[in-house]
């Protein structure tokens, strides 16, 4: 019977890091194209002190609460990176380092205080920094799809648009697109993943899961809407694989195998990607080589033919 | 009196601390093309921004067809310098000048055959039809700019805004794109564009736009394009290589 719980309670936790790994995948792809994969870093450290501050001000551990805590720090996060960097010389990227390690600073700090409670003490609160998706019950794993679902529903919905307001934001508004509208979709769309993933992987391992599906895609396509689905399908394959693995060992943690197996088809896409792969790069140079040393062969076929030096 | 197209009263903007534009009063009539001249940091861009409320203006008003631009959107077409988009994104020509419709697809739809035909008869337009299928990161600047022109035709506005289309394209291309601002000036459609060589000021605008943080003169290129204007637009550092009538060039430090 214990087997069997087992079994169920790993299919609920496959299903939701396969689907929060979708989630991470194809808002990534936007974050990339938007030049903020930083952005996802920042935001995601800035979740853990809302979710430390949800827990004292409630004095128990509901999943639905410490999001909503989590999403209201990390949008504060963002209104501050914004705020620096439009009322200050401060650059984007400088602005983005200062609320990561600030914001990360303060939870950890939260963190401590909670733990000396008596109810914080067993709480645990920890997960949240590494994630731990093996202890996600049936209710929290709901919570989870359907949010993941509204994420990918949304970029679905609005892919002309968001190719738009990322290839040339000028030309989109003056189309008529509200460029600020779509920048609160994007950073609510954005808040959404972390806060439903941290659950599983954590404040510090969210990030790699926005991030690197998207560039591994990029190896792939020359196409948007290929890249958007390519990394969905390597974000949700990472997060299906990575939870498989950890499953082979006793205590093994699955947010860390999630991001060592995203990193993994990364490392492939950067050797065997069919469009900037190392592979194709170095066998398109060398083919073009050939084709232009055949050419002057060709062009210098008197009795003076000289070898080029070209092995 | 006829409407004015285009009506900027009392415009100013500001990029940080520094006032980039003031006091810019014009009016534009229809079917016109304009060219608008001025040095570095005139505030030509800025002005074409804040026009098209891309940029926040300080005060001032500007209405188009006597509309606020809100309502006049649909008929006004923009073309930005290439330099503001990354050419890396992963899309094709095609693509690129589709968006062009977006506006009249209306959010939330999908583009159609007939909006491919359309774009397509655009790129035809522009002498980039073969170009359609091709990747945007294999244009060469010209190419790109061409990309851009198609783009803004598909949006068959009566009004349009240009960046300078003209800059860091070769010879071919600057005929190609003056060839289409002329068809487009014909059919009684309105152009402003910001340009930079002096040179051909004369051949290709009828009316002109001397800038220089204010509008220093405005109106008919025959009598607005001399040589006195230009020293007043471009301060002492205009030097003047030939002492005709026609051939000017400036050197600006900057």
């Amino acid at each position: 019977m214990w087997s069997s719980l087992m079994m169920s309670n790993v299919q609920w936790v496959l299903i939701s890091t396969m689907i929060l790994g979708v989630a991470a995948g194809t808002i990534g792809c936007i974050a990339y194209w938007k030049k903020q994969s930083l952005m996802s870093d920042a935001l995601a450290h800035a979740a853990l002190p809302g979710v430390v501050i949800a827990f004292l001000v409630l004095g128990e551990k509901n999943l639905f609460v410490l999001m909503i805590g989590a999403a209201g720090t990390a949008l504060a996060g963002a209104f501050f990176i914004q705020w620096i960097r439009s009322s200050t010389r401060i650059t984007a990227d400088t602005a983005m380092g200062m609320i990561l390690s600030v914001f990360y600073g303060l939870g950890i700090m939260l963190l401590a205080i909670a733990n000396r409670t008596a109810s914080g003490n067993q709480s645990g609160l920890d997960s949240f920094i590494f994630g731990q998706a093996a202890a996600m019950v049936r209710s929290d794993v709901m919570t989870m799809l359907s949010l993941a679902v509204a994420v990918i529903l949304i970029v679905l919905i609005l892919f002309k648009e968001w190719k738009i307001y990322l290839f040339d934001p000028q030309f989109a508004q003056g189309s008529g697109l509200s460029l600020r509208g779509m920048d609160v979709i994007y950073t609510t769309v954005l808040v959404t993943t972390i806060v439903i993933g941290i659950q599983a992987v954590g404040v510090i391992l969210i990030a790699a899961l926005l991030i690197i599906p998207s560039v591994s895609a990029r190896y792939w396509t020359q196409s948007f809407r290929t890249m958007v689905l390519l990394s969905a399908a390597f974000g949700g394959v990472s997060g299906a694989a990575g939870t498989l693995i950890s499953t082979l060992g006793s205590g093994w943690p699955t947010g860390p195998f999630i991001v060592v197996t995203a990193a993994s088809l990364f490392v492939l896409s950067l050797i065997f990607g069919k469009e900037k792969g190392i592979f194709i790069q170095y066998w398109q140079h060398k083919a073009r080589q050939k084709m232009l040393s055949q050419q002057q062969a060709d062009r210098q076929l008197g009795p003076n033919r000289v070898e080029e030096g070209i092995q | 009196m006829v409407e004015p197209v285009v009506e900027v009263k009392n415009l100013a903007a500001s990029y940080r601390k520094n006032i980039v534009l003031r006091d810019v009063n014009f009016c534009v009539q229809a079917g016109t093309l304009t060219g608008i001249i001025g040095p570095n940091g005139a505030g030509k861009s800025t002005l074409l921004k804040t026009m098209l409320t891309l940029h926040p203006a300080l005060q001032g008003s500007v209405k188009f067809f006597g509309l606020p631009f809100k309502k006049a959107q649909k008929r006004i077409g923009y073309v930005p310098q290439r330099g503001s988009v990354d050419w890396d994104f992963p899309t094709d020509v095609l693509d690129v000048v589709t968006m062009g419709l977006y506006g009249q697809i209306g959010w939330l739809r999908r583009p159609k055959r007939l909006h491919r035909e359309k774009a397509y008869s655009a790129l035809t337009q522009t002498g980039m039809a073969e170009y359609a299928e091709r990747q945007i990161n294999q244009l060469s600047g010209g190419q790109q700019q061409r990309v851009f022109l198609a783009r803004a035709l598909v949006q068959d506005a009566d009004l349009y805004f240009m960046d300078e289309p003209l800059a860091g394209v070769d010879a071919a291309t600057e005929r190609a794109i003056m060839n289409i601002l002329q068809q487009l000036k014909a059919s009684g459609k309105t152009v402003m564009v910001v340009h930079h060589d002096l040179q051909t000021v004369k051949d290709y605008f009828d009316h002109v736009l001397l800038l220089n943080r204010t509008v220093i003169r405005h109106g008919q290129t025959d009598q607005v394009f001399t040589k006195e204007h230009l020293a007043q637009t471009y301060g002492g550092t205009m030097r003047w290589m030939r002492e005709g009538e026609s051939h000017v060039v400036f050197a600006h430090d900057e």
